[in-house]
């Protein structure tokens, strides 16, 4: 595949403003200027770019508790985000869903999740939504590994295979459940996929263009009516489960290793297909990130809280009787 | 024209499959030439094709989630959970995500769901094919509950429910099915929070639903006999709650026996009960008594099954020793 260099941008963009807009929480993270738990998603970045990158408005993702890179490769404004992530009235849930909970509807961003394996048989259903209204549109769930033990996604699997959906689930496979070890060898995952009668592929998560083919050949397939597609995309995590968590649970060197080895973005770079991306355009992006992260931050740390008439608002579109 | 529950909800459901072509149906066995269980969705596949109405494998929370995320965008679907005892496998996709995307995404998301559910005992189903469990439901914010008692209120409450923009839990019970009464011709809605008196009288307020509200109206018609005037009031939505129907009645009678088939704890009964003790204080000539089911699972044996269930007799003891206090 040739990528214009528009193409490049775009993707570079996307996987380095994921990657510095959670640098820069974690450091708000840490002084406590941003409440609850944030998970952050860094190494992986290349999964969610690659994985949106052919998608539009009109197509759908369900995400996860690790959403914050999702959300930016939907296309979900930055500042918009950090107003949700600081629990502030404008941010795109008026503060009441935060981190765990932030969505986008605009973007067909159906949601980050709180809870592990939520989101497969909402994907199901927005795949079903394009199903029926022929609209060539097309639903992706992210799933983590662990989520990938869950009932809800072996029920998603199935019900995407019966009802032939338009319907990719992106197997996230960071080696690490919450704290423990992911014991499966890396394909175990999407082979499950096989046994619903899904076609499934594994890739090397940390690898853009490799991530990108897999992506493009799944959604095109879905978009044409051949129903899903499983992948498994192998990406070490970074940091740890939540911030804060101290990871006792892993080897230091390997860490060390997976770390470097993993980082998508020397790699993307280094690719020859990413040879019209050139240094000059490199930096001004790179530029032009940083302002717009300082500019959504200081935005976010002066937004006014909710006010306390928002604790019954948005319960229902109407109810008929009092909320108290 | 005279129908029973049964008709009357597969007649909503064609009437609002064929008013909105956002609207499909799916679960499992809904798409059989029977249409499942009950017969409630015959005709339906036949009329509006397989692509809105839909079999799906046994699979509750993928039914009831998906049904939610098509809701997200921009379809509006009836799903059937067969029984409502299968909200132990699908409750997080109702708790967590369907009850949840308007407030938790600050008032970008409408889902227009309703979950279609049967309830109750009375059929010697047992254990796992019996329960009421609507008052769980009622208890989470951000979905409705629904429990029609007759014909004419299931259609109307049905098409209500399928034309709102929040998540509905319309709860049919097993047992009554076959019950008939005059449903109006043509088109009509009945809104949501509006109790339905089923019977005017002045000197006690029963309230009940399901099918409860018919057992009332037998014990009402039985006491009618005796020079008692009972008022029945059937709530016919649990959330919202019709609450100034029930306290008008109080102030008007000043005796209050709640009826509900439900187990006692935290049940509509112990809902009803304490709204009147909380609003209603002043009303109150007498304690208010809860009838509901004992605090036991349903047994499946008829013998046993028949004592679970608060009967006439119950409602009218209940109605006696509330007047005698």
């Amino acid at each position: 595949m040739e990528y214009t260099k528009e193409t490049l941008a775009k993707a570079y963009r996307l996987m380095k403003s994921i990657r510095e807009f959670e640098e820069r929480m974690r450091s708000e993270y840490q002084q406590g200027k941003f409440p609850g738990f944030i998970h952050i998603y860094r190494n992986q970045e290349a999964i969610a770019v690659a994985a949106c990158l052919d998608m539009n408005d009109g197509d759908y993702i369900a995400s996860t508790h690790r959403g914050h890179g999702h959300c930016i490769a939907k296309g979900c404004d930055l500042e918009g985000m950090m107003l949700e992530l600081a629990c502030k009235e404008d941010g795109f849930c008026n503060g009441k869903g935060g981190s765990m909970h932030i969505a986008d509807m605009s973007k067909g961003m159906l949601g980050a999740n709180a809870i592990v394996g939520g989101g497969p048989p909402i994907a199901a259903g927005a795949a079903l939504t394009a199903k029926t209204l022929k609209n060539r549109g097309v639903s992706m769930a992210f799933i983590g590994d662990g989520a990938s033990d869950q009932g809800t996604v072996a029920e998603s699997l199935n019900l995407a295979v019966v009802l032939k959906l338009p319907m990719i689930f992106m197997y996230e496979n960071n080696f690490y459940a919450e704290f423990t070890r992911n014991p499966k060898p890396n394909g175990r995952i999407a082979e499950r996929a096989g046994a619903y009668g899904m076609p499934s592929v594994v890739v090397d998560g940390s690898d853009f263009f490799a991530m990108h083919a897999a992506c493009s050949e799944a959604i095109t397939r879905a978009r044409d009516g051949g129903g899903p597609t499983a992948i498994e995309a192998l990406s070490a995590r970074y940091y740890g489960h939540f911030e804060g968590d101290a990871q006792a649970y892993r080897d230091t060197e390997e860490m060390q290793r997976q770390r470097i080895e993993g980082d998508p973005l020397p790699r993307f770079l280094a690719d020859p297909r990413a040879g019209a991306l050139d240094q000059d355009t490199i930096q001004a992006i790179d530029a032009q990130i940083q302002e717009d992260l300082d500019k959504a931050v200081e935005r976010a740390l002066a937004a006014d809280d909710p006010t306390p008439d928002k604790l019954f608002t948005n319960v229902y579109v109407n109810y008929e009787g009092e909320l108290r | 024209m005279r129908m029973s529950i049964r008709e009357a909800i597969n007649q909503a459901l064609h009437e609002e499959m064929a008013r909105d072509e956002r609207v499909i149906v799916m679960g499992e066995d809904v798409a059989s030439d029977q249409g499942g269980v009950y017969g409630i969705t015959a005709g339906l596949p036949q009329k509006f094709g397989l692509e809105r109405v839909i079999d799906t494998p046994i699979t509750e929370s993928v039914i009831v989630g998906a049904a939610g995320g098509a809701a997200l965008t921009g379809l509006r679907p009836v799903a059937e959970l067969m029984f409502v005892d299968f909200l132990g496998v699908c409750l997080d996709q109702l708790l967590n995500q369907i009850a949840k995307f308007r407030y938790m995404f600050g008032g970008q998301a409408r889902t227009p769901v309703v979950i279609r559910t049967m309830i109750g005992a009375g059929m010697g189903t047992g254990p796992q094919h019996s329960q009421i469990l609507y008052p769980l439901l009622a208890a989470i914010p951000g979905i409705k509950v629904v429990v029609p008692s007759n014909a004419a209120d299931a259609k109307g409450l049905l098409a209500e429910a399928i034309r709102q923009d929040d998540p509905v839990v319309f709860c049919e019970h097993k047992a009554i099915y076959t019950e008939e009464c005059e449903v109006p011709e043509g088109d009509y809605v009945i809104p949501f929070g509006q109790a339905r008196t089923v019977v005017e009288g002045s000197d006690i307020t029963v309230v009940a639903m399901s099918r409860m509200a018919i057992f009332a109206e037998q014990a009402a018609k039985q006491l009618a006999g005796e020079g008692i005037s009972v008022e029945v009031i059937d709530p016919r939505t649990l959330s919202p709650l019709d609450e100034g129907s029930i306290l008008n009645s109080l102030a008007k009678t000043g005796r209050l026996v709640v009826v509900d088939e439900a187990n006692p704890i935290c049940s509509m009964a112990s809902e009803v009960a304490g709204i009147a003790v909380e609003r209603g204080f002043d009303y109150l000539d007498a304690p208010v008594r809860r009838v509901t089911a004992p605090h036991t699972p349903v047994p499946a044996t008829p013998c046993l099954e028949a004592q679970y269930v608060p009967s006439v007799e119950d409602i009218v003891a209940a109605i006696k020793t509330t007047l005698d206090y």
